[in-house]
């Protein structure tokens, strides 16, 4: 912001620190500030000029429908779509004020602090406690052995999954049920001690009650975390979020509270996504 | 004739199938619907009864016609003429006969042998056309047996079924049977090897030279039977062998999944799997027309000193064989782990290696295991490339510069020119075949449990 002009014009938006003395219930610090960004697959766009501000500690739910481009956003935070050879991103998504597609970014350490959580629960061949500890051990994190078991119990607790699986912690992941086995994958990521969490329809493959204790989970963690989940379940979106944005055919239609946006949305498209008329 | 009885058969069944829908369709006049089965059902329920049972007559009859005669042969000899033959010496005669009946005379046959001959002759043309009669008779009585069960309600699909069932079974079958034989073979020989030589001599001798004179006349080795050198020689080229295979063969499968971009890997599979088609003999001239002599050159050169067919250069040759079983298999392995396993490593922030060495291989170690497994029991068992490349005599040794032997060089050497088969010589062969094939057997038994275990464990 411009020192000069920055204080006399009220039309440039107010940053997170003067939001929090105006509206201190209300405002968090930005966490993730993206602008104009703009994905390619090949020659087709993905996306188009999206523009998302998501504050820090809060869940922020992507909603829209199929091939709308809320993954694909998703996945330029922790630049999951490098790993696509024909994926280009343009634009620039800022982390704690850090643009993270600058070359001196290291994806790695990028990924170690933007943990994803996927649609269809993907716990490694191994054991439940190296699952945990997989992310821990290339990062470096754990100095000793008890410090590792320090970090497995500690993320399978928040996860909500250590007293299922204490006494079986060398069993293999694979074998643990479907819900458990997505808990374990959100235990693997906090593991490596994220900033954000990213969830990519953590609950579509699982039946209600597991979809219940992950959405329990999700709240808990926004104390400690930045949560970015897609969903295609708008009664999840409602229950979850605290913020939602809702994307169609690649733009980011609209993006407010919640609460807005499910009882007074502001855009024809969005009342007809959510009203089911479309989508 | 067993040929036109053949097709006598067929044309029956074809018959049969067309009766049985012809029946199954009267049966209902002329509604499919109505009936319990399919009319194709009932028309191949009577094929199968036309033909199964008169194939498998014409088959047993076979299998025991000439055996039969044999021996209604043998009875018919005038008994003076045959008194106080030996066993072989009657065989040989009945070969005589048979020889005189099939047209082949050389010199003057006796007048026993000439009258035997013209028996034998017509008891063979009574006997086939008998089978002749027997089979197309069975097949008639099964067709009118078949066509009175057909009707509206008949479950000719079950019945189809059944069939199929006994197909598959006797499939599988042939393929048990027929290893049972070949072991049992194997299995006698060693064992009349075993009368002749000591076990203890064969499995912890540490001498191997099988060359002993089968005429008085042939001037010889001693006749030592340790087999020890040999099943080393053998496992030092196939650890060469493996040693040259596997690193190249899984990293080269590695790059090919994870690194190569698609273009490169369109042309590089194909060019790796083109080394599967090489035959072996080729290899086997390339070892010792290439490959020894410019390691021999190359010891020359660093004064260091290479036999010309030294383990290193068979087993190396050997190993270039194997790379596409190897990289083939681990390639299609490492493959189907699922993208979502990457995806969950990359996220967490793993480099490619590390997620290539933590995830994908141990996910993939099945697959990998038995391509690897299937290499090694190639390597075991491979013979043209060592025949022409590794040496023949038999020296106990672990160092890959010096020449050694394999089980299958001995083996094709043993069988190599005169052979008898009352002569530790030649059983020898049977005795080394035997262990070899029990050592495989073991390899593929553990190969399968290693696979299963890790299944458990990596499903």
């Amino acid at each position: 912001m411009n020192d000069a002009t920055g204080s006399v014009n009220a039309g440039i938006p107010l940053s997170a620190e003067e939001m929090s003395k105006i509206a201190p219930g209300l405002a968090h610090d930005i966490k993730i500030k993206s602008s104009d960004v703009e994905v390619h697959y090949g020659d087709k766009q993905a996306l188009f000029d999206v523009n998302l501000d998501i504050p820090a500690n809060q869940v922020i739910a992507l909603i829209g429908p199929s091939g709308c481009g809320k993954s694909t956003y998703m996945r330029c935070l922790n630049r999951m779509n490098d790993t696509i050879d024909i994926a280009r991103v343009t634009g620039t998504i800022e982390i704690d004020g850090v643009d993270i597609y600058q070359k001196k970014i290291d994806v790695v350490e990028l990924r170690a602090r933007v943990g994803m959580v996927f649609q269809k629960p993907n716990p490694f061949p191994k054991s439940i406690f190296e699952n945990v500890a997989y992310g821990p051990k290339i990062h470096g994190l754990a100095a000793s052995k008890s410090d590792m078991e320090e970090i497995v119990v500690e993320s399978l607790t928040k996860a909500g999954l250590f007293d299922e699986v204490k006494d079986r912690l060398e069993a293999p992941g694979t074998g643990l049920s479907g819900g458990q086995q997505q808990r374990l994958c959100i235990a693997r990521a906090i593991a490596t001690k994220p900033e954000v969490i990213l969830m990519d329809e953590p609950c579509s493959a699982l039946d209600p009650i597991a979809t219940a204790k992950i959405e329990e989970l999700i709240d808990e963690l926004k104390q400690n975390y930045t949560i970015v989940i897609v969903t295609h379940s708008m009664q999840q979106a409602a229950r979850v979020s605290q913020m939602t944005a809702f994307f169609h055919l690649g733009y980011l239609v609209e993006v407010g509270e919640t609460d807005q946006i499910f009882t007074n949305p502001q855009d024809k498209r969005t009342q007809d996504y959510i009203t089911g008329r479309f989508g | 004739m067993f040929g036109y009885v053949l097709i006598t058969l067929i044309a029956l069944s074809l018959a049969g199938f067309v009766l049985g829908r012809q029946r199954a369709l009267a049966a209902v006049s002329g509604t499919a619907a109505n009936l319990h089965s399919l009319p194709n059902y009932h028309g191949y329920f009577i094929a199968a009864w036309v033909g199964v049972p008169a194939l498998v007559l014409v088959l047993v009859w076979l299998l025991f016609q000439g055996s039969v005669i044999d021996v209604l042969l043998m009875r018919s000899l005038p008994a003076d003429k045959i008194a106080g033959l030996s066993q072989s010496e009657l065989a040989l005669l009945i070969s005589e006969v048979k020889s005189v009946a099939g047209g082949a005379i050389f010199g003057t046959p006796a007048a026993h042998v000439v009258e035997a001959a013209e028996r034998y002759n017509a008891w063979q043309s009574i006997a086939r056309w008998a089978m002749a009669a027997a089979a197309i008779a069975l097949a008639l009585v099964a067709m009118l047996i078949a066509r009175a069960r057909i009707a509206k309600d008949f479950r000719a699909r079950q019945g189809v079924e059944h069939v199929m069932d006994g197909l598959m079974i006797f499939c599988s079958a042939i393929a048990i049977l027929t290893t049972l034989g070949i072991v049992t073979s194997l299995a006698i020989e060693a064992y009349r090897f075993f009368q002749l030589v000591s076990p203890l001599q064969f499995f912890f001798g540490l001498n191997w030279e099988p060359q002993i004179a089968i005429r008085a006349d042939q001037v010889t080795a001693g006749g030592a039977f340790g087999a020890i050198p040999v099943y080393v020689g053998t496992l030092l080229i196939a650890f060469i062998a493996m040693a040259v295979a596997t690193p190249i063969g899984l990293l080269s499968a590695i790059y090919l999944t994870e690194y190569a971009s698609p273009k490169v890997r369109a042309v590089v599979k194909p060019l790796l799997e083109i080394l599967a088609g090489i035959p072996t003999v080729v290899y086997g001239f390339f070892a010792v027309l290439v490959v020894a002599p410019a390691m021999r050159n190359f010891g020359q050169a660093i004064g260091f000193d290479i036999a010309p067919n030294s383990a290193l250069a068979a087993g190396g040759v050997m190993g270039i064989m194997l790379i596409p079983f190897i990289s083939s298999l681990s390639d299609d392995a490492i493959a189907a782990v699922p993208q979502s396993l990457r995806d969950g490593s990359y996220g967490l922030g793993a480099t490619k290696s590390e997620t290539i060495i933590s995830v994908l291989l141990p996910a993939a170690l099945p697959g990998i295991m038995g391509g690897i497994l299937l290499a090694v029991s190639r390597a075991i068992g491979e013979t043209m490339i060592v025949v022409m490349a590794a040496g023949i005599i038999a020296s106990l040794t672990l160092n890959p510069f010096e020449p050694v032997t394999t089980v299958t060089v001995q083996i094709v050497t043993l069988l190599i020119g005169d052979t008898e088969f009352d002569n530790p010589k030649t059983l020898a062969a049977f005795a080394l075949g035997l262990v070899l094939f029990l050592v495989t057997l073991c390899l593929n038994v553990i190969a399968l449990r290693i696979v299963q275990k890790y299944r458990e464990q990596y499903d």
